[in-house]
């Protein structure tokens, strides 16, 4: 078995991949970078649609010209990385397994591992569609790689199950390439995407939403002939006398992200309730010196979100291996971030509080949309500590809070801080 | 004016940010004038989108000897919206060969609309 060491691995050579170990690298330590494509980049490279970048970089770009910008940067500062390598194990010890046709099993030895292995769609099986098993079922993102790089149509007549983004763009794409998309089926009552792709991508083109109703049956033996949605109650249950037809000869589904969390899991690493892992202020996970970032610990609407994450857990793998890599520096009094009223999930999932001097940077999603909110950060005797106006939220939307837990004095007694996104309440508090 | 001269033409839903206003171009005698917004950034949004829709064309187009069998493709500026059906057309009539890199114009000043068709990536010959 083929050796290797190196002061950090990342395990990914996506958005968060690629901008973890740029972090890294310039800050001197070695890095290397394990992928399973062919190629470096990830899935932003079959993301041809432009909307990328106006953060990170202030100008619009397509996937591809966001991922050759940091494929660009790894060339340059020579950072060392394997290509068709499948990581199939890594340990607590931080040891890293991984296999390739060239050199068989390989074992890495690390002293930080920063995950980013980014995240996998739902399928058919995931959501429990009845029907036979026809020909022409893909997930959009699948469908997404054999239009845009592999240069395949999977079919002419579509039907999207799921609102999306990808499925969304999606839509436009394959009506671009002459196919005829019939519908978009929602099974909640708003779309679950960006509002610009709902716009862009459907509205431009006639292309129908049809909210609170979800596939039924599937048709077909061979290949799919059509599809059946039916209009859902408020439990999600069929509305008997709603069913309706729609020939098509594909179905995409857009219907969720789950973050790929197995390596994670069999490290020993604890899963939060987002199906991210566990992590604290750092991005730590419950492993010290293994870190996440990127798709993994969280599903982001934009890839600049992405980037702006994965250079913290590259700082944070850097400042780890500096000061506390080789020592035993129990990390024990932490708050908990407990999710409240109207919020999904929120990360970071505990904070330490001998670092209350730095930043916490807060994201989250709400459950559902609202108007008029007011966002509130309480501690365990629900005094509310911070909180701040916002006039819409979505889930699709993802909250960021930067915020300084001293300056809005948090008792450091207490145990957990909860956020809330609540109706606004006539007070004075400032506007954002 | 009479209240009968007054019409909504078109109905436009801001994607500025999430609020997602619909702004509505409402027909006063001869003026057009725009309601519904509720920043300034909404207002530019439907004066273009009423007057002058554009959007970036993103596509493919096929590659001979390439590592890929495709390049992906943007035009450099906005595109008319209703010329992007004929740039598809024309753009899905060409061929261009490996190696590229990013940048690379692919297609210039495509049906004379003075913006060119640029490679979204490097890639290598196969």
């Amino acid at each position: 078995m083929k050796k290797y060491k190196s002061d950090v691995v990342v395990i990914g050579a996506g958005a968060a991949g690629l901008a973890a170990a740029i972090e890294v690298k310039k800050a001197n330590l070695g890095v290397l970078i394990i992928e399973r494509d062919k190629e470096l980049g990830g899935i932003t490279l079959q993301c041809i649609h432009n909307g990328f970048g106006l953060k990170e970089f202030e100008e619009e770009l397509t996937g591809p010209e966001y991922a050759q910008r940091f494929i660009n940067q790894v060339l340059e500062l020579k950072i060392p990385f394997l290509l068709d390598s499948m990581v199939i194990e890594i340990t607590k010890e931080k040891f890293v397994y991984a296999v390739n046709r060239n050199e068989g099993l390989i074992e890495v030895e690390a002293k930080a591992i920063i995950l980013a292995m980014g995240c996998r769609e739902r399928t058919r099986g995931a959501i429990n569609i009845p029907g036979f098993r026809p020909a022409g079922i893909y997930t959009a993102g699948q469908a997404q790689r054999f239009v845009n790089i592999e240069g395949y149509l999977p079919g002419n007549t579509y039907v999207i199950l799921g609102s999306g983004d990808i499925g969304m763009i999606m839509a436009r794409r394959l009506t671009w390439e002459g196919c005829k998309v019939k519908a978009v089926v929602e099974i909640q009552p708003y779309v679950s995407g960006l509002l610009r792709n709902q716009v862009q991508c459907l509205e431009d083109y006639d292309i129908p939403l049809i909210t609170n109703y979800t596939v039924t049956k599937i048709h077909g033996r061979e290949r799919i002939k059509g599809v059946t949605i039916s209009k859902v109650g408020r439990n999600f249950d069929r509305i008997i006398g709603s069913d309706q037809f729609i020939e098509c000869d594909t179905l995409l589904l857009s219907v969720g992200l789950i973050p790929e969390n197995e390596l994670t899991l069999e490290a020993g690493a604890e899963l939060s309730q987002n199906g991210g892992p566990l992590v604290d202020e750092n991005l730590e996970t419950t492993i010290d010196g293994i870190f996440a970032c990127g798709n993994v610990l969280q599903v982001h609407d934009l890839v600049d979100m992405v980037t702006v994450e994965a250079k913290r857990a590259g700082k944070n793998a850097v400042e780890y291996i500096n000061t506390r890599y080789g020592k035993e520096l129990k990390k024990e009094k932490t708050f908990k971030c407990i999710s409240g009223e109207n919020v999904n999930y929120v990360k970071p999932d505990v904070i330490n509080k001998d670092e209350l001097s730095k930043n916490i940077y807060f994201t989250f999603r709400v459950k559902y949309p609202d108007r008029r909110v007011v966002i509130q950060l309480k501690d365990e005797n629900n005094n509310i500590i911070y909180s701040k106006k916002k006039i819409y939220v979505i889930p699709s939307e993802m909250i960021e809070l930067d915020l300084n837990l001293e300056e809005i004095k948090v008792n450091p007694d207490s145990k957990s801080i909860t956020i809330e996104v609540i109706p606004r309440l006539e007070v004075l508090i400032e506007e954002d | 004016m009479s209240e009968s001269s007054v019409s909504v033409v078109k109905v436009i839903r801001c994607i500025v940010c999430p609020t997602g206003c619909q702004i509505q171009a409402v027909s006063k005698g001869s003026d057009i004038v725009f309601e519904g917004y509720t920043c300034k950034r909404g207002l530019e949004y439907a004066e273009q989108e009423f007057y002058e829709p554009k959007r970036i064309l993103t596509t493919t187009i096929r590659v001979e000897s390439g590592l890929l069998p495709l390049i992906p493709v943007r035009s450099d500026k906005p595109i008319l919206k209703d010329k992007l059906d004929e740039a598809l057309i024309e753009i899905a009539k060409t061929q261009v060969s490996a190696p590229i890199e990013m940048g690379d114009i692919l297609i210039e000043n495509i049906l004379g609309l003075e913006l060119n068709i640029i490679a979204s990536r490097n890639l290598a010959k196969n």
